[in-house]
């Protein structure tokens, strides 16, 4: 309930559109939605956008240090988007990074999809920053994870890091093709991949 | 500054709204007789388009009848409406920069709405010099104390322009409702749906005319749909329908010929500046949402320099 009003909200206020470059897959296969990351409204934007059949069964990750804080934060990302908190790994220690993705793995079972910002944090310019490696270690746990990018165009202007309130002005949120983690290929060209195909939506 | 009262209609604007109703009609059986003729896959999209044009043509002269039928109130929320959607359209497609936030924020929740109220007001003084003058002298300081001086002239022009053509210039349809002309019996109402009625008929059927005859561009680079052919045929039959609309107006037919020709040539200014700006940017439509017309300032854009000329003549000579 909560949560539809607010994707809803969330979606009025970017004013976005959804497009699918190709068709949106069977609901039940686990994917893993990765995006690029400029605003708060991120997630609640790829999540608004999703087949209600996917939506029921999403869950975003979220940073602990920001929607951990505060009870009104704590409670929108753990009651009512059921978001998986994490410690962030550039912040802390290998352990940490590690436990992190158990956490995830945990979090996913066998039949929840997430939702990520590789970037690992919010880009203040708008330009995609370098992928954090926990994209990669998750797929090696779990290499049938089918990774779909998604392109997030213009939030950096609605919302800007730093900033309290949206400027209403029009976004796209821009599905790509599912991806998946090669046999044997290695960790930055994995990266790399992954990245390109998020870049390539832009002008999709 | 006197509140605005409603439910309005009177008999004027239920024959104007009977007559619309009476075009979709005629449109819709006109568009289901080409749909069944075309053949070649272009001339089927184009009557997809068409018809996808009719449709929307319905669902926004209900929205539009519903509103003036309502009197004030109702069209002014109509149009801060598409004041807002319009901005919005606007400014995602121009180049403002990181440090434009706070300006824009400005844009968005403080003028607009401003203008809005002072047009529910009817308070003329202020509504005819908010942005043009307010807007004008605050917005820079407030970007320059962002401290970002690349394409500084560049960027506040361009959020003052938006707040002029798509805040300032659409809210002067509503405050139509502040004139009050002796002996006419058409109403506030009535002189702005005069306004929108012939401004939409001259996009209409200047894009048929252009359609059927268009040949030769006026604007090639601009906008190779706006042809000789369209443009001389469209305004030509809007005035002469505008002309014959005068018992609909306080116009002796002379001067509804002339008001007419000024909506028409203003609504193609309108049309074909916006172009520009889309060209420039390198888009065709504004938005999607409306089906088949683009976003909602592709359909005001025949309104933008209209509605102010339109406004400020009929107040020169009419209002006393």
């Amino acid at each position: 309930m909560i949560e539809r009003a607010l994707a809803r909200l969330a979606r009025m206020i970017a004013g976005a559109s959804v497009r699918w470059t190709v068709p949106p897959g069977a609901p039940e296969v686990q994917r893993v939605y990765f995006g690029n990351h400029t605003s708060h409204l991120d997630f609640i934007l790829i999540w608004s956008a999703l087949p209600p059949a996917a939506r029921v069964h999403t869950r975003p990750i979220a940073g602990a240090d920001y929607w951990g804080r505060g009870r009104m934060r704590r409670y929108l990302a753990t009651k009512v988007f059921h978001a998986v908190l994490i410690e962030r790994a550039a912040k802390s220690a290998p352990s940490t990074a590690r436990e992190s993705i158990d956490a995830i793995a945990d979090a996913m079972g066998s039949g929840t999809s997430i939702i990520v910002f590789p970037e690992g944090t919010r880009s203040r310019d708008g330009t995609l920053l370098p992928f954090k490696s926990g994209l990669y270690h998750l797929c090696q746990r779990k290499p049938a994870l089918e990774l779909v990018p998604v392109y997030l165009d213009n939030m950096t202007r609605i919302l800007p890091k730093g900033e309290v309130l949206p400027v209403p002005m029009l976004s796209r949120v821009v599905f790509g093709a599912p991806l998946h983690l090669e046999p044997g290929e290695e960790k930055p060209a994995f990266l790399g991949r992954m990245r390109d195909a998020l870049l390539a939506l832009r002008d999709a | 500054m006197t509140a605005l009262s409603l439910p309005y209609i009177n008999p004027i604007l239920a024959r104007l709204m009977a007559g619309v109703v009476g075009l979709l009609i005629i449109g819709t059986i006109v568009g289901a007789v080409l749909a069944r003729r075309a053949t070649s896959e272009t001339g089927k999209a184009t009557v997809a388009n068409l018809n996808a044009r009719i449709r929307a043509w319905w669902v926004m002269v209900a929205v539009f009848a519903i509103a003036v039928a309502t009197g004030g109130v109702g069209s002014i929320i109509l149009f801060a409406a598409m004041s807002f959607l319009a901005l919005r359209e606007f400014m995602t497609l121009t180049q403002t920069s990181r440090a434009d936030h706070g300006v824009l924020l400005w844009a968005f929740f403080i003028f607009a709405p401003i203008q809005y109220v002072l047009v529910w007001m009817q308070w003329y003084g202020l509504f005819a010099i908010l942005i043009p003058v307010y807007a004008f002298v605050t917005l820079p300081g407030r970007m320059a104390l962002s401290g970002d001086t690349t394409r500084f002239l560049e960027r506040s022009a361009t959020v003052q322009w938006g707040l002029m053509a798509c805040v300032y210039c659409v809210s002067y349809a509503p405050a139509l409702l502040m004139l009050v002309v002796p002996d006419y019996a058409g109403g506030r109402t009535g002189l702005l749906f005069y306004l929108v009625l012939i401004a939409q008929l001259n996009d209409v059927l200047q894009y048929t005319f252009g359609k059927l005859f268009g040949k030769r561009p006026i604007a090639p680079t601009v906008s190779p749909n706006k042809t000789w052919e369209g443009f001389i045929g469209g305004t030509l039959t809007t005035v002469a329908i505008g002309t014959a609309l005068w018992w609909a107006t306080p116009f002796p037919p002379l001067v509804a010929a002339a008001m007419s020709l000024v909506i028409t040539l203003m609504g193609f200014a309108g049309g074909l500046t916006m172009s520009a700006i889309k060209r420039d940017r390198g888009v065709k439509d504004y938005g999607t949402l409306i089906e088949g017309h683009g976003g909602v300032l592709d359909r005001v854009d025949s309104l933008l320099f209209a509605a102010p000329v339109y406004f400020h003549l009929i107040r020169f000579f009419y209002v006393p």
